[in-house]
């Protein structure tokens, strides 16, 4: 095989290998949620099915494949089908944008380096958030498609604290793309290379303590998880806006939000976390993704504990925390980083 | 020649969604035509390397401005079209505003076959001022944005912040009331 026929191989593979990951990645969440969960109440959590209960997610998912499948009769058809596609497209695309590695030759193989991430796009914080954003019609189509109250109020809680939580967001990435002066995620991690004094890494997590805060809030509400659930509040909309769903389509929906978990733990890990960047013997022998994974675990980890943690806000209570805190605490950062910024000409 | 293909892909799948719009009856579906062609617009700008553009278009309009347009129809629950005296005549006959807005459709008609025709000279002229580098990089935009079109950058959102002040009085009116 001639480098460029190989080259096409191993970009393909790269493209599959993360393809597998955030299948995988939903399906081992979807377990760990519930390890954590029984850890967190002394208990054992699942355990029949496989070793340590390795196996109840595949066993979940072929529960859910054999049940029928039900649409409400007055449900809009077209729509009602199209909802849930449109949430694990937008979820698995939105990845597409993400790095997870450094620059290797694979042992020799090739001889220019490939990069390891799907597509390298200079705009790919831009893709990332345009993506994800996308995501929201899927629960807002679920919710009116569905012709039930109950999913119709799930539907547009959800997308009026995806519009408010995006602002904090989005301003939040501001102060980063700043700092790096690049709009490409493997830019930014490359402009968190080494460290100070030698033993601090320059990750902008030290220099964007705010930022990260609110990053990371702001992603729990995007990706509607507890403590700001509101779109499934079990105790007050049955489920949500698929209350009426079942089987397969149902099943879409959790695994859209497991995947944009994951996007949104790769994305910080990868702006304000120094993504691949770890111990420099590994990250030069190319395992620099080893850290990409345990970094993505760890913001992962902190979802689920946060979720048995802290109990569910009041609706008020998280409308008045997004505009009244959280995004004047953005905006505050960063007038502060432009400000630093000029000061010291970074 | 894949280019090609694409270019052609992308094109009919915006000029079809964009006819479709205005063919439903159904609100919710020309919400999400419209959307899909804003998509394959998007994809057009891309191929014309100029990916900000493309993800400030997904970004802007499909994901904020169409959302909201989303919300006004749901919450408005606004009914179907009835179909059965429009679809008999033809739009001129209509009364009243249907009859202008017909005469408006053919102007932009018209228009549109004059711009076509005359789309050579134009995409010539953008060449030789050789402005393609700032559309296809971030800096570039950002330079020329806060330079040379500074006035009308400023006084766009001072527009905006009227309208939303705007927006905010009349709502608060109607709680008031």
């Amino acid at each position: 095989m001639d480098q460029a026929t190989l080259r096409f191989v191993i970009q393909l593979g790269i493209i599959g290998l993360t393809f597998f990951m955030l299948i995988n990645a939903s399906a081992l969440l979807v377990l760990a949620e519930r390890k954590v969960m029984g850890f967190m109440q002394q208990r054992y959590g699942p355990y029949l099915v496989g070793p340590w209960g390795l196996l109840q997610p595949l066993a979940d998912i072929v529960k859910l494949l054999f049940k029928e499948e039900l649409r409400p009769k007055d449900a809009d058809k077209w729509l009602f089908t199209l909802a849930p596609i449109i949430s694990v497209t937008a979820a698995f695309a939105a990845f597409a944008a993400v790095p997870w590695g450094a620059e290797t030759t694979l042992f020799g193989l090739l001889d220019t380096p490939v990069k390891l991430g799907v597509a390298d796009v200079n705009v790919a914080v831009l893709v990332v958030f345009a993506i994800t954003s996308m995501g929201v019609y899927g629960i807002v189509l679920a919710g009116w498609s569905s012709n039930s109250k109950y999913s119709l109020l799930g539907g547009l809680r959800s997308s009026a604290q995806m519009i408010s939580y995006e602002l904090a967001y989005a301003t939040a990435l501001a102060s980063v793309i700043m700092l790096a002066g690049s709009l490409s995620l493997r830019e930014v991690v490359d402009a968190q290379n080494g460290s100070w004094f030698g033993f601090i890494p320059k990750w902008y997590v030290f220099l964007q303590p705010v930022g990260f805060l609110i990053y990371v809030i702001a992603g729990v509400a995007e990706t509607n998880r507890a403590p700001f659930d509101f779109p499934e509040a079990e105790q007050e909309l049955v489920a949500g806006y698929n209350t009426e769903y079942s089987s397969v389509r149902f099943a879409l929906f959790p695994q859209a939000e497991y995947i944009n978990m994951t996007t949104m733990a790769a994305v910080a890990t990868d702006l304000y976390l120094g993504g691949w960047h770890g111990i420099a013997i590994l990250d030069r022998y190319g395992f620099g993704w080893v850290f990409f994974l345990a970094k993505v675990g760890f913001i992962l980890f902190t979802y689920i504990w946060v979720r048995w943690t802290v109990p569910r806000y009041r609706y008020d209570q998280l409308m008045q925390f997004g505009w009244k805190w959280l995004f004047p605490a953005a905006v505050l950062n960063l007038i502060a980083t432009a400000a630093a910024i000029l000061y010291f000409n970074v | 020649m894949s280019e090609t293909i694409l270019f052609y892909l992308f094109s009919v799948v915006a000029i079809v969604a964009s006819a479709l719009v205005i063919g439903q009856r159904n609100p919710m579906y020309s919400i999400m035509l419209l959307i899909a062609s804003f998509g394959a617009l998007a994809a057009l700008y891309i191929q014309l390397d100029a990916p900000f553009v493309a993800m400030a278009q997904i970004i802007v309009y499909a994901g904020a401005i169409m959302v909201l347009f989303l919300f006004v129809v749901m919450l408005l629950n606004a009914p179907q079209e009835d179909a059965a005296v429009w679809d008999r005549t033809h739009p001129l006959r209509r009364p009243g505003v249907a009859r202008f807005g017909a005469l408006l459709a053919g102007l932009l008609i018209v228009q549109l076959v004059w711009a076509l025709v005359r789309v050579n000279d134009a995409s010539t002229a953008v060449n030789a001022r050789g402005d393609v580098a700032a559309i296809t990089s971030v800096r570039s935009v950002g330079r020329v944005l806060f330079t040379d079109y500074m006035f009308a950058f400023e006084a766009t959102s001072i527009l905006i912040l009227v309208a939303m002040v705007g927006a905010v009085v009349l709502a608060a009116r109607e709680t008031a009331s």
